[in-house]
């Protein structure tokens, strides 16, 4: 279980994280959504230990994490994709992997890929440079978490830079991720077809939680209000 | 002729694919402490002495395909200056890998060093690989320096692609690599360089395009360490159509300099000249990431240097 209490950050003035307080429980599947700039990328940043808070905690299965290291929540397994994956010159889509699955087993690079819609051979020696376009690194980011043996996972964004044939595709990522009970995600999302498919929805909004209920319950909620702006705490109609 | 020593035999493992000692089949000559250690010629590669200065010239039959030819230089102590010239006339059609390398151990105070000067003639379409790795090694306080100069001259339609590493324990180089592309021609470089410590490396390319639709790509990555300094100047010189392509890529840590000065020169409407230079730091999110995949910082900046001069 993985539990942020009361979390507090400003950011050049700005609160980005106003006591959010949040929990998932093993094997839930939670995406959260809500405005740009509401602080959701932070929120997991946090999480996953790259970004300082002011105040609060996040603790995993009752440890609390504030004063581990990206590394060691890594190995205590909370692991983060990033909404903009990072490219490097000379590593290869094998190193990465290879990292990511943290032992040296070849075999088991290529399902990771082939469950992302590519082909081990084109791609495991292709550099993670500038030539993938936004849409491959995009994917072998999502494998590299498929790799790791987390039992906690973070997505940002996941759709963001992904063509239509591979948003189909990563859906189905999600849904066979969730059949396995023994792992808690959150996945940060805009789109509809990924709500659809959450457990719970949290709507986090200038840096508060809004709404925080059972996905079946507040995704037509969410829908209806798309007239009114869906996110505003305050739900004025045009605002 | 000198018998190849124990110092040679482990640089040779060093610099080249030469696990013991001299290549069971290929053309080799093996230069130790500015002696010749061993020496073959094979029906297609021939070598021989230079009779007016040091070094050899090594003559490769037109059309001979796939075969290797070894000239690797070891000095193996200290208080050796040492100075060659090895010239490469590489037949039409033919398509070889040149190995060569250069390995310097010192165990004295005073220093050694190796001036290696390579030309390449390549005649209509023959293609060669030429591998050169450098290493200095040895617990001595003597200098270890290398400076290897390359000269190339593509024919029409040729091809070269020189591939060159120097990662650890050279003291100073000066890396010289000059030539011009003949018409349809291709020079391709690819170099490696870390230095440590106070050591300098110098990096200076200067090419040619003078044929119709040349080409060339010349790409220098390098980590400086320590308060190691690199230079690196390239002119590169477009008097055709042609293309040509540089990059510099520079990772700086802890008080390692790196200067990048290119020049391009386009004296043809239709030469197409292309320099990109990258100089910093490794970027916090490539450590963050790879954090994120159970690193630590140390393990990543390893993995990431690693990678970078793969």
């Amino acid at each position: 279980m993985l539990t942020c209490e009361n979390l507090r950050l400003s950011l050049e003035g700005k609160q980005i994280l106003d006591d959010v307080s949040l929990t998932v429980r093993d094997s839930e599947f939670v995406v959260i959504t809500g405005p740009n700039g509401g602080g959701k990328s932070t929120l997991a940043k946090v999480i996953a230990g790259v970004q300082p808070v002011d105040g609060g905690r996040v603790l995993l299965d009752g440890e609390d994490l504030s004063a581990l290291s990206v590394t060691e929540r890594a190995r205590r397994g909370v692991s983060f994709a990033f909404q903009q994956p990072v490219r490097f010159k000379g590593l290869t889509v094998r190193d990465l992997l290879g990292i990511a699955l943290g032992r040296d087993r070849e075999d088991l690079l290529c399902p990771a890929l082939q469950e992302v819609g590519l082909c081990a051979r084109d791609y495991l020696d292709r550099e993670l440079d500038a030539s993938l376009s936004g849409g491959e690194i995009k994917r072998i980011e999502i494998a590299t978490l498929l790799l790791r043996d987390s039992r906690f996972l973070l997505f940002d964004e996941p759709e963001a830079g992904i063509d239509l044939w591979s948003f189909s595709n990563l859906i189905d990522v999600f849904d066979r991720l969730r059949s396995r009970h023994d792992r808690a995600i959150i996945v940060i999302s805009h789109q509809e077809r990924i709500l659809r498919i959450a457990d719970r929805i949290v709507v986090l909004a200038d840096g508060h939680i809004t709404a925080d209920d059972r996905g079946d319950r507040i995704l037509p909620q969410l829908l209806a209000e798309q007239t009114a702006c869906m996110f505003c705490p305050q739900r004025r109609e045009g605002c | 002729m000198d018998r190849i020593n124990k110092t040679t035999l482990e640089l040779l493992r060093e610099i080249s694919d030469l696990k013991n000692g001299a290549p069971e089949h290929a053309a080799y000559n093996i230069r130790q402490d500015s002696g010749c250690a061993g020496r073959r010629s094979t029906k297609n590669i021939s070598i021989e002495s230079k009779t007016d200065k040091p070094g050899i010239d090594i003559r490769v039959r037109p059309g001979t395909k796939g075969e290797s030819v070894y000239i690797p230089a070891c000095i193996t102590r200290s208080g050796v200056d040492d100075l060659v010239y090895n010239d490469f006339f590489i037949g039409e059609g033919a398509d070889v890998t040149v190995v060569a390398g250069c390995g310097v151990h010192t165990d004295g105070g005073e220093e050694s060093q190796h001036n290696g000067i390579h030309r390449f003639f390549l005649e209509k379409g023959a293609r060669v690989l030429y591998l050169e790795k450098h290493i200095g090694e040895g617990d001595g306080a003597g200098g270890r320096i290398i400076n290897p100069e390359t000269e190339v001259h593509l024919g029409e339609g040729s091809y070269l692609e020189m591939d060159t590493t120097q990662i650890r324990g050279v003291d100073s180089t000066v890396r010289k690599t000059s030539g011009e592309v003949g018409p349809g021609a291709k020079l391709v470089v690819r170099e490696k360089i870390m230095t440590h410590g106070e050591q300098y490396a110098e990096t200076n390319f200067d090419v040619e395009l003078s044929g119709e639709d040349s080409a060339a790509d010349v790409i220098s990555r390098s980590v400086a360490r320590g308060r190691s300094k690199q230079q690196f100047d390239l002119k590169l010189t477009g008097s055709s159509r042609c293309a040509g392509h540089s990059a510099c890529d520079a990772i700086i840590m802890d008080e390692g300099t790196v200067s990048a000065t290119p020049t391009l020169t386009a004296a043809h409407v239709d030469a197409a000249l292309i320099h990109e230079a990258a100089i910093g730091k490794i970027a916090g999110e490539q450590l963050t990431k790879l954090m994120t995949l159970g690193l630590t910082a140390e393990e990543a900046e390893a993995k990431i240097i690693e990678g970078f001069l793969k």
